[in-house]
């Protein structure tokens, strides 16, 4: 008889004034017990919507029958048949709009928590997980994967599997792409990030830091030095401004840039870490994706008084994680909504104000959400000394300038046949954020995946 | 790990280090950088390629010990290693074969300058430098320039060698004396690239300057080395670094390097504290 309540078992969390003063962990994850309880509000469809919901496919209602049992183990097997980075996935899917959103429970009352359910099965595995020994049979066929986000990571593991000798470049000094530069500890701790990692070089999979695919070697090299297949994940590394005035003033940050100085140069550490970052006792952050949100609540860590999350639609588009806005509304941030900054005023250099508009709901535009219209005469000021801009990333454009007969869209995404992600230039794959603009960490996982697949296939035929 | 094959002194604050990377020989042209890092901690500094040698795959870099990085990139010898060396970034400079061209170098300015000169020369430019320093020690690589510029101009702040005064003021008078020129390459600090513009602007001389905002990733993803060109928006790290100089936005750029000037200071003090208790070792 399955368990009928209605409310998905809570997962404990650090209090919220706690949290908002530290880098740690906020949501602390199940207990065996509490895993068991929720996997128990499975009802086992036979249609299985949720699998439907997920990007990558992840046999949901198996492993949480699994999981009920107390087999642990055996969930982490079913699961990872599926997602390599099953402890990343756990805590950054947006599950509300895909397995989650799916599932039957969800009807009348809340949907069974497939995301914690996950999370706590990847959780104890690592604690508790044996190291298996990967003996894969190699081919001896070489291929490449620029980018080690979470596409490049994903499309690297599947090949490795499949016995593949893969090399992939990445052009920082750290590996994870956006799950180290852009995610903050307390949303991903970068122990959990660096462990995936190396649950994907224990593979056989070699990574190569320090090396920008486009600058220090280009996709025609590569493919002249025996690399059978590329795949590109490079992800939306370009950071859009609004072009209002005052951008360029000391205090602005775009919101990768004060992401990094945080989560890969640690400057919540400074000055024990070199690279600082600095910030003012009332901080605005423009837009309300997860990355804004990142943004305001890391602000908030780092001591800031006043936290706003400025945005120019209402509280029905926001688009970030249902999760994120609700745990950045209880760490304090403040909404403005239907706010829309005009100006930023500076004084010696320095931002010391933004101008804003209020602004209403009009018709719906082509993205289907009503259009934020400005009412007129409604202009005020906010006090601020810093203004971080989170309103969206351009796919890098290093991959684009330097290859020859690679297609590409007017706004710089990469154009895939969505079925294998093939690219236009023969042996070259692509996805992730630099194929969709910027997107999630599964979506890339997902056309990792894919990718994979049809790599595979494609040099079997060979 | 990229090992450090040679280190030279070029006077009391600026060194000179050859160091083992293929990947960024093999593909560096004039006008493009580096970016580095001392340590598992330690900052991302970008610093220009000064000159390259495929065969050996090295890169050659020269530095100004100006803060807490630079010194600790300073503490190593030649045989460490550095912890992680990338590129080349940015876009190679736009050589133009033209008639007459002036290289404006202030202080380790002449070191990404020099390739780059040296590349017009090949292509049967004219070339000739002005090269500018606080004092005689400053003056950097006046002979290497000389292998192939027809004049190299040297002044000093304080007359110790060469002209008493500044790079602009020989400009100036060239340009008064009604030579030709074709373009002037300027390289060094903001205010003297932009006090160089100052003098060709009128003139509507063509004047290319390389730009050295605060940058981490170095490769377009963090926009933190965004400079305005002609009005817009450009990132230094992807777009340059060699700009238009007639249409940089100098004051905001002096403005922007000045953001961490606190933080910079707090490092460099607890960097002395440190030498000081390791018993001044430099």
């Amino acid at each position: 008889m399955p368990n009928m309540s209605l409310e998905k078992v809570k997962m404990p969390e650090q209090e919220p004034q706690v949290r908002n003063q530290n880098f740690q962990e906020v949501a602390l994850g199940y207990t065996k017990e509490q895993a068991m309880e929720e996997a128990t509000r499975c009802l086992n469809c036979k249609h299985s919507p949720c699998k439907n919901g997920c990007p990558v496919g992840v046999p949901i209602p198996e492993f949480i029958s699994e999981v009920a049992k107390g087999h642990f183990e055996e969930a982490y097997e079913i699961i990872t048949q599926e997602n390599a980075l099953p402890a990343i996935c756990g805590r950054v899917c947006p599950q509300e709009n895909q397995c989650e959103g799916k599932c039957v429970r969800g009807i009348k009352g809340e949907s069974v928590g497939i995301g914690r359910l996950e999370r706590f099965v990847a959780d104890y595995h690592r604690d508790h997980g044996q190291k298996k020994d990967n003996h894969i049979e190699r081919n001896g066929i070489k291929v490449a994967v620029v980018g080690s986000g979470p596409a490049g990571m994903t499309c690297a593991g599947e090949l490795a599997k499949k016995g593949y000798d893969v090399t992939v470049f990445e052009a920082l000094h750290k590996t994870g792409g956006v799950l180290s530069y852009g995610i903050p500890e307390f949303r991903l701790p970068k122990d959990l990030v660096q462990k995936e990692i190396d649950g994907v070089a224990d593979l056989g999979v070699k990574f190569e830091t320090n090396v920008v695919v486009g600058r220090s070697i280009t996709i025609d090299e590569l493919q002249e030095e025996g690399y059978a297949a590329i795949f590109v994940g490079s992800g939306a590394g370009l950071p859009r401004f609004q072009g209002i005035p005052g951008e360029n003033l000391n205090g602005v940050y775009a919101a990768n840039e004060f992401l990094t100085r945080v989560n890969l140069m640690k400057g919540y550490e400074f000055p024990k870490h070199p690279t600082p970052v600095k910030i003012s006792e009332t901080v605005c952050v423009i837009g309300a994706g997860n990355v804004a949100m990142d943004a305001a609540r890391t602000a908030k860590r780092l001591g800031a008084k006043n936290v706003y999350i400025v945005y120019r639609r209402g509280e029905q588009e926001i688009p970030a994680r249902a999760e994120e806005v609700h745990h950045a509304k209880e760490e304090g941030i403040i909404f403005k909504l239907l706010t829309n900054p005009v100006k930023i005023e500076g004084k010696d250099g320095w931002v010391h104000a933004m101008e804003c508009v209020e602004m209403e709901l009009g018709e719906p535009d082509e993205s289907g959400r009503r259009r934020p219209v400005v009412k007129e005469g409604s202009n005020f000021v906010i006090e601020t000394g810093t203004v971080i801009v989170s309103i969206g990333q351009s796919p890098n454009p290093l991959i684009r300038q330097t290859t020859p007969g690679l297609d590409t869209q007017k706004w710089g995404g990469i154009i895939v046949d969505e079925e294998t992600m093939k690219t236009s230039k023969e042996g070259v794959y692509a996805g992730g954020d630099v194929v969709t603009g910027a997107a999630t960490v599964i979506l890339a996982m997902g056309a990792g995946k894919k990718a994979a697949q049809a790599i595979d296939e494609a040099l079997k035929q060979e | 790990m990229y090992k450090i094959l040679h280190k030279e002194k070029l006077n009391d604050v600026v060194e000179l280090m050859v160091v083992h990377a293929p990947h960024v020989s093999r593909k560096c042209e004039p006008g493009q950088f580096i970016i580095l890092r001392v340590g598992e901690d330690g900052e991302r500094i970008p610093l220009t390629i000064a000159d390259y040698d495929r065969e050996k795959e090295t890169i050659t870099i020269i530095y100004q010990i100006v803060g807490y990085s630079t010194k600790a990139l300073a503490a190593l010898n030649e045989g460490d290693e550095i912890t992680d060396f990338v590129g080349p970034l940015g876009e190679p400079t736009k050589l133009h074969a033209s008639k007459h061209v002036i290289g404006v170098a202030g202080g380790v300015g002449s070191a990404p300058l020099y390739p780059q000169l040296r590349a017009l020369a090949q292509m049967g430019v004219d070339v000739d430098v002005i090269i500018g320093g606080r004092e005689a020690q400053y003056v950097l690589w006046a002979d290497e320039f000389r292998k192939f510029c027809k004049n190299v101009y040297i002044t000093t702040d304080d007359g110790s060698l060469g002209q008493k005064g500044f790079v602009t003021q020989v400009l100036a008078d060239l340009i008064d004396q009604g030579e030709a020129i074709d373009e002037v390459i300027a390289i060094g600090p903001v205010p003297m690239m932009k006090a160089v513009v100052g003098v060709t602007k009128p003139h509507n001389i063509k004047t290319s300057v390389s730009l050295n905002p605060i940058m981490i990733d170095g490769t377009g993803m963090c926009g933190c080395c965004r400079v305005t060109v002609d009005g817009k928006i450009k990132f230094a790290c992807v777009d340059g670094p060699d700009f238009d100089g007639l249409q940089v936005d100098f004051d905001e750029l002096m403005a922007r390097q000045r953001m961490f000037k606190e933080e910079e200071h707090q490092m460099d003090e607890q960097a002395n504290r440190m030498c000081n208790l390791m018993g001044g070792v430099k």
